[in-house]
């Protein structure tokens, strides 16, 4: 491929890059020289250093650490056997499957909110003399709500699914049990020791991405009066403007960070936590040409071209 | 589809047990809550004597004054933030495809996948800090004189395209790689401008792709609610601030059908978002590949 010789120099290029840079770095250097220039007083840099001393900042973020573990086991407790099942069983499997996993999509998370909130006030209303009463509580508690893993793990469903989808794509999953089987395994041992192994970058996208969602999600949780981590960023900023800014600079990067790891590791995040997207798979995928298309060991994102730098050669007009 | 194919095996029995436990999980955590939902939307229960009857008034309701308003402002900012994502989106990702840097190209998507994933509470504190009363650019150029207001629909516009770009930028991509150098050189040898190239060969192509990367832009902003929620507070009207608001009991009591109500005008505005984003998802990889 050869880029036809371009006969004006473009400029605009130029242009548009600069103002889309300018856009995009000066909130992250204003956030900084906020947190560390108090009119009047100089350079101080209390607003970090005050970080883990601050009332709730622990327990906040053990909260969402501990949820996050806990979603995205559940997630994918759910999710890789019922892609292997999708890809043995009946053919109109693969639909049902996919359906269920994108239906988070068409539904907001603050309506899926409004959904939960409606069924946990059944509770005390209709149950309140029988056993599952118990259960009504139980997942209510305030020390580990099992309510926001369950909603965490809907809102992470299409997200697990595409980024498992597209690794499993790359897997010849039939041949692969049956060869296993046929060696004796048992079908445990056939997901654990073969399937598994191929996944590997996938799966750890599907976590990273689930991480992100769980640290950043404040919606439910707020709603449903918990206090995980972004709540508590919330709840200190009007008292401490200055250190709710730096708490959010710092999990913006360390976020980014986790998630260029991904990226470079070959796996990228290719939807945003916050909003849901839909996949570009279908476009994207078809975009790159067979050759490129990634292997198990690169691990194939659902955007092999948008997110996988570091992977397959994606052919670059005018760089051949 | 590459794996698989056409397979001379046998399929196991039994093989769907394994979707079994997250088809479960769905029906329980995702299909109770929604159809909760749909049930207290459509019901009213009369609290003295217990009986339950189909309702339209919730609905209704959900549609009128200040609630119609909350509607119609969370649309304006999601299609306002969308267009203009697109377009500049498109612009970045253009500049980005016939450059011939490899390494500006990866840097950029990198990126992009990385400020994609941001919306949300830091988001928001961020251009606070950036924008806010007390914010250092505000501070700089003496923004406030000038009538800036962060805490309005033009703060929430400029803060969701921070999200919103890098979104269209990885959808726009692969489009704009899959079009071929061909095409240019071929309408070129023909005669035809930069401008006519575009006209009748360039975005017609493109449509689909472009289209559905704005429909994809609109659910995503109009899904969004902690930004907000973390900024406005409720000085600028937004569905999701509304739904926030009859949830948390800080309007009249008896409001929460109405925000069940408010909550399924959103999954059917979300819903046709849908209906229109696939279909064009489909007849945008017919031309690019």
């Amino acid at each position: 491929m050869k880029a036809p010789r371009r006969t004006r120099p473009r400029y605009w290029r130029g242009a548009v890059l600069a103002v889309a840079g300018l856009y995009f770095i000066t909130p992250l250097l204003s956030s900084f020289v906020f947190t560390v220039h108090v009119p009047n007083q100089g350079l101080t840099f209390e607003a970090y250093s005050g970080i883990l001393s601050a009332d709730g900042f622990t327990e906040s973020l053990f909260l969402s650490l501990s949820l996050a573990a806990a979603t995205i086991a559940l997630a994918l407790l759910l999710v890789v056997p019922a892609l292997v099942a999708v890809r043995l069983g009946p053919p109109r499997l693969r639909a049902v499957v996919e359906i269920v996993c994108m239906m988070p999509l068409v539904v907001p998370p603050i309506a899926l909110v409004t959904g939960i909130a409606t069924v946990l006030r059944w509770g005390p209303d209709h149950f309140s003399r029988t056993p599952l009463y118990q259960t009504f509580l139980a997942v209510q508690n305030e020390s580990f709500p099992v309510v926001l893993v369950l909603a965490y793990t809907v809102l992470a469903l299409p997200f697990v699914h595409r980024s498992l989808d597209a690794g499993l794509r790359a897997v010849d999953v039939p041949t692969l049990v049956e060869a296993a089987r046929n060696c004796g395994a048992s079908r445990l041992q056939v997901i654990v020791s073969v399937i598994l192994p191929n996944l590997r970058s996938s799966l750890a996208g599907a976590s990273f991405l689930t991480l992100a969602l769980v640290l950043g999600e404040y919606t439910v949780a707020s709603l449903l009066g918990f206090r995980p981590f972004a709540v508590w960023i919330v709840s200190v900023s009007g008292a401490e403007a200055r250190m709710s800014v730096a708490v959010s600079l710092l999990s913006l990067l360390i976020t980014w960070a986790l998630l260029l790891i991904l990226s470079r590791a070959g796996t990228g995040p290719s939807a945003p936590a916050s909003a849901g997207a839909i996949p570009a798979g279908a476009a994207g995928a078809a975009a790159i040409p067979a050759a490129a298309s990634a292997t198990p060991a690169v691990g194939a994102s659902a955007l092999p071209a948008a997110t996988t730098p570091a992977a397959a050669p994606i052919p670059v007009p005018g760089k051949e | 589809m590459k794996a698989g194919g056409r397979t001379r095996r046998r399929r196991p029995p039994r093989a769907w047990l394994g979707a079994l436990p997250l088809l479960v999980f769905a029906g329980l955590c995702f299909g109770l809550p929604a159809g909760a939902l749909l049930y207290g939307a459509v019901t009213r229960t009369d609290p003295a004597s217990g009986t339950t009857e189909l309702t339209g008034e919730h609905l209704q309701r959900s549609l009128q004054g200040p609630y119609l308003t909350s509607l119609t402002g969370s649309v304006e900012l999601s299609a306002l933030t969308a267009a203009i994502a697109t377009v500049f989106g498109v612009l970045i990702a253009q500049a980005v495809v016939t450059s011939r840097r490899g390494a500006l190209r990866g840097a950029v998507l990198t990126a992009s996948g990385v400020l994609a994933n941001f919306g949300g509470i830091p988001l928001a504190f961020a251009f606070v800090a950036t924008l806010g009363i007390s914010g250092v650019v505000t501070q700089i150029g003496h923004l406030d004189a000038l009538g800036w207001n962060l805490y309005s629909f033009t703060g929430l516009t400029v803060i969701y395209l921070y999200f919103l770009i890098p979104l269209m930028v990885i959808v726009v991509v692969p489009a704009l790689d899959g079009l071929r150098p061909q095409w240019r050189e071929a309408a070129r040898n023909n005669g035809a401008t930069a401008w006519q190239y575009w006209r009748h060969v360039g975005l017609p192509v493109l449509a689909p792709s472009l289209l559905g990367g704005f429909v994809l832009l609109f659910g995503s902003a109009f899904a969004a609610h902690a930004t907000a929620a973390a900024l406005v507070g409720g000085s600028v009207p937004l569905v999701t601030l509304k739904i926030a608001d009859a949830l948390s009991g800080n309007v009249l009591v008896g409001q929460e059908n109405v925000a069940l109500a408010l909550s399924l005008d959103m999954i059917v505005i979300a819903g046709l978002v849908m209906a229109v984003y696939l279909p064009l998802q489909r007849r945008s990889s017919r031309w690019l590949h």
